[in-house]
């Protein structure tokens, strides 16, 4: 492959708070860490809770206004169903080797992506540095955000 | 294709990828780890390639970088640091197994 067709940089947005509004976001980022392209993983409104520290390892499927689950809503609304449609997608996602939320963050981050929180989010949500993962690079403004994907590729999910 | 490899004449994808791991030895990864960037290979490269031949043979998969670190206890910065961008498709290409398919 020629170097000038070549992806050198990814900046992807997480903007979702369920597991599957998470996920894709996480695997384009370990996929683009494992072809050798920077990463910078960026994380707003309820995607936020992928990084926050009380609620990255509670990540629910919405089974609630999701019509591609294929349960109507107003079954999908009974006491466990989120957490049974979850723990279903977790169990084929293990045998895929795919890792838990928090472990993905630590493997992006230790593969080299950057995580980034939104300081807008952050300042809505009432939240501090000390509520996300030790894996956070720091709080950014939108601005600062484009700065660091400036020459690259942005990704929205 | 044919390929001359630490003069060797070997058969390789379009990518460089061994097509037969039996046409694989330790002269032909050293090469093909030079023609990467990599330098010299390092008692952590040999325990990364032995443990990506030793695990396709027990299971008939490439491992992920996941299970490199969890059952092969080689760390995911140690498999980028010894092997930078690109740590499984540079190791397996070393290793002279084929390319890996897997998305994580």
């Amino acid at each position: 492959m020629s170097d000038e067709g070549k992806i050198k940089k990814v900046s992807i947005i997480i903007s979702q708070g369920s597991l599957e509004g998470a996920y894709p976001g996480l695997i384009m980022a370990n996929g683009a860490r494992m072809m050798g392209i920077e990463v910078n993983v960026f994380f707003t409104f309820f995607g936020l809770n992928t990084i926050t520290k009380s609620k990255m390892n509670n990540i629910k499927v919405a089974t609630v206004g999701n019509p591609a689950m294929g349960i109507p809503s107003l079954i999908g609304i009974l006491p466990g169903m989120s957490s049974m449609a979850t723990n279903m997608m977790k169990k084929q996602m293990e045998e895929l080797d795919i890792p838990p939320i928090g472990e993905f963050i630590e493997m992006i981050s230790d593969a080299g992506g950057k995580i980034y929180a939104c300081l807008a989010t952050v300042e809505m949500f009432k939240l501090k540095k000390e509520d996300f993962c030790d894996q956070l690079d720091s709080i950014l403004t939108v601005g600062d955000f484009y700065n660091l994907a400036a020459g690259g590729q942005i990704i929205f999910t | 294709m044919k390929k001359d490899i630490a003069g060797f004449s070997v058969d390789v994808t379009e990518e460089g990828y061994l097509v037969s791991s039996a046409q694989w030895n330790k002269d032909i990864a050293e090469a093909i780890a030079k023609e990467l960037g990599l330098g010299d290979l390092t008692p952590g490269h040999w325990k990364v390639i032995e443990f990506l031949q030793k695990d396709f043979a027990e299971t008939g998969k490439i491992p992920t970088i996941r299970r490199v670190n969890k059952v092969g206890n080689i760390g995911t910065q140690e498999l980028y640091a010894l092997f930078p961008e690109g740590p499984l498709l540079k190791a397996t290409k070393v290793a002279g197994m084929s390319k890996p398919v897997s998305c994580v």
